[in-house]
């Protein structure tokens, strides 16, 4: 158990019928950065509640620094947390804010001067700290927030969506400015999302969940590069992954899915076992992984129409139709096409995905 | 207007003769003109005239009576102002009126009414707003039980419960006493006022009070530093409740009260209806003024106040 910071075994919690967290298991390093990353509802706050002590959990365990925590009040876990709605005190000053925890256990008055200053100057908020926030940016209130959990000195970082009330532009300036303070405090934080951009560039590990169970846990590369099942294939990345359904066929020692009346040529794949002939199969490519008329090589290649193309700057995004399938690719932004141009297509399968089509499993 | 119209043009890089252009100047410009009257302001108007004079009417001819003499009364016109203002019988309704056994007037009532009010209104609040509040945030077992107990509890009417009430006061020692009515008052208070706590602070964002508990604040400290400061509109709603529908009570003071301890109500009532001597409608109409001028004035004053509250309390985040 060396440098485990929290470590969940067999959580399961119930509202009265409805089971939301089922048997969960979960350990986070010392000083990683964990975000769970699920759909709306699929428990991502109850299980960081849970984690709080917020929530009792129907059964299971909860240890934090090696102390099993289960049935410890919050204060006692050594956590902070961040909300989704900021949840500051509004009739309190920011100082107040950030100084009530410390006065509620009794911290001297020097110290507590000497954390909420120093969390001031780490979050850029001295100017506002007589301010009540209902005169701070909602930027600004985020920031108080997260300084809230700052000042209490904690091993572990909670948060719960706390950029998803933001703008898109004060969104991608915290995600940078809570990356930073993770690279300088190197505590334990787990952040709850359901943006996979913040997922993918905060993580050290991301926890993808769906209706309370962990679909996999990994590094974001292999999240994204390597995902576990159809859910995970599917739930990253945007626009999301090319499936073609088909079945698998073995010919002439290669292997060839036989989607919609296409072959594609899939020998290149990295399959962790052997194919099977004639098993049902999904075929996922990720947009960015199909070159457009620069073939890899001539078997390889496919004919497409091009259906829409969403210019997005830095890269252009073209809607195509590949034998009566509508499908996605992802290419250089200065490259232009008209609808209607006929394109030839070739797939990168070494980096492509293969699922089972029953158990929806990475072959 | 034309300078902008033609500065623009300009800006926009056309020959400045643009300036002459009908479309740009005639027609609709700024804020929309409104009609003073309009049939539909008529109507709206004259509906809340029609009212307002509905109820201020037999105000009117209260305050007009009481300043007159009785002579005056006799000549029967009602409507007409005082033609010799008296203030008589408002000193004699407030300290000599007589009210059954003792000619004191009032004032025994009034102070009776408030050393009933205040200690209800202040104990009843206290206990349901820490009841609401606990109700609202700490899902304590049988919380769901307990609750659905309060609520029918307020569906029962009063009149089944009075005689089992006098047992229990009578059993308690306190009957005939102002400390029985201000038991009564506050339970009878009670359901009512948790209902309304608990949904005012189930309203209140849940994840402030799940911060609080990560601050380490308990139970007290949470209501105390985090709910009340929040909480005030509802305090005052509260009170306005408790102090009219206190002040107001004529049943339960008559019932659970002996006559030294009648509350202002119950006085008004005995001096409107003592059957010795001529009805002195002045003393009758002043005496009614002064029994209802707290409610009136808890109104005005807290209704201020109350507007204050929630723009205080706008606080989003
Ligand atoms: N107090 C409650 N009583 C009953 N069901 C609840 C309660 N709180 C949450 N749930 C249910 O538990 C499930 C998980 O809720 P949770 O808040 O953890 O979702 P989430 O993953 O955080 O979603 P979001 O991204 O929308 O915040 C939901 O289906 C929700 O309806
Ligand atoms: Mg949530």
């Amino acid at each position: 158990m060396e440098n485990v910071s929290v470590s969940v075994k067999d959580l399961s919690l119930s509202f009265g019928a409805v089971t939301v967290l089922d048997t969960l298991n979960l350990d986070i390093k010392d000083g990683e950065f964990l975000v769970l990353l699920g759909s709306s509802g699929c428990g991502k706050s109850t299980l960081l509640n849970c984690i709080a002590g917020l929530l009792d959990v129907s059964e299971g365990q909860i240890f934090i620094k090696n102390k099993n925590v289960t049935w410890e009040e919050p204060k006692d876990r050594g956590i902070g947390m961040v909300f989704q709605s900021y949840a500051l005190y509004p009739q309190m000053s920011v100082e107040k804010n950030l100084s009530f925890g410390l006065k509620v256990a009794k911290v001297e008055k020097a110290e507590i001067d000497k954390r909420v200053s120093r969390a001031a100057e780490i979050l850029q908020i001295q100017p506002l700290l007589k301010r009540k926030p209902a005169e701070l940016s909602g930027g600004q209130r985020q920031r108080v927030a997260i300084g809230r959990a700052l000042v209490r000195d904690v091993d572990v970082f909670l948060f719960d969506e706390p950029l998803s009330n933001l703008d898109a532009k004060l969104r991608s300036e915290l995600r940078v400015e809570i990356k930073r303070l993770h690279q300088s405090l190197k505590n334990t934080m787990i952040y709850v999302t359901h943006d996979q951009i913040e997922a993918l560039t905060l993580a050290d590990r991301i926890a993808v969940m769906k209706s309370g169970v962990i679909q996999q846990l990994a590094d974001p590369m292999t999240i994204y590069n390597a995902p576990e099942n159809l859910f995970v294939a599917g739930f990253i990345g945007s626009p999301s992954m090319n499936f073609f359904r088909g079945e698998l066929q073995l010919r002439d020692e290669r292997a060839f899915v036989h989607a919609n009346g296409v072959d594609f040529d899939v020998s290149a794949y990295p399959s962790r076992g052997p194919f099977r002939d004639g098993q049902k199969v999904v075929l996922g490519v990720r947009p960015e992984h199909v070159r457009v008329d620069e073939a890899l090589s001539r078997q390889l290649s496919h004919q497409a129409v091009v259906d829409i193309e969403e210019p997005m700057g830095a890269d252009n995004l073209l809607w195509l139709k590949l034998a009566g399938q509508s499908m996605s690719v992802r290419i250089a932004g200065q490259r232009r096409y008209k609808p209607g141009t006929a394109v030839t297509l070739s797939f990168d399968m070494a980096v492509a995905s293969i699922f089972d089509a029953v158990s929806e499993n990475r072959l | 207007m034309p300078e902008i119209v033609a500065f623009n043009a300009i800006a926009a890089g056309i020959e400045p003769e643009a300036e002459k252009d009908p479309v740009a100047l005639s027609g609709p410009w700024g804020r929309k003109p409104r009609r003073a009257l309009s049939p539909r302001n008529i109507i709206i108007y004259g509906t809340l005239i029609v009212v307002a004079l509905y109820y201020l009417l037999p105000l009117y001819v209260m305050v007009m009576t009481s300043l007159k003499g009785m002579p005056e009364i006799r000549l029967g016109n009602i409507f007409a102002p005082p033609l010799e203002i008296t203030f008589e019988p408002w000193a004699k309704a407030w300290s000599s009126a007589c009210t059954g056994l003792n000619c004191d007037g009032l004032s025994r009532g009034f102070w009776n009414s408030v050393r009933i009010t205040v200690p209800s209104t202040i104990v009843s609040i206290a206990i349901a707003s820490v009841n609401g509040y606990a109700l609202a945030n700490w899902r304590f077992k049988g919380a769901d039980l307990f609750f659905t107990i309060l609520i029918v509890g307020a569906f029962i009417p009063y009149q089944v419960m009075i005689y089992p009430i006098v047992i229990v006061l009578r059993e308690l020692g306190v009957y005939g006493s102002l400390t029985g009515l201000i038991i009564v008052h506050t339970i009878f208070g009670m359901p009512i006022l948790t209902l309304l706590f608990r949904n005012y602070f189930a309203g209140l964002p849940e994840e402030l009070f799940k911060a609080a508990r990560v601050d380490g604040a308990g139970f007290w400290t949470i209501y105390f530093r985090i709910m009340l400061p929040m909480s005030m509109p509802i305090f005052v709603v509260a009170m306005i409740l408790q102090v009219t529908g206190i002040w107001n009570d004529f049943l339960f003071g008559v019932v659970f009260t002996r006559p030294e301890y009648y509350p202002m109500t119950v006085q008004l009532n005995n001096i409107v209806n003592s059957v010795q001597g001529v009805k002195e409608y002045n003393v009758n109409m002043a005496a009614t003024i002064l029994t209802g001028a707290v409610p009136l004035i808890v109104y005005f004053v807290s209704g201020r106040l109350f507007v204050r509250g929630i723009a205080a309390g706008a606080v989003k985040g």
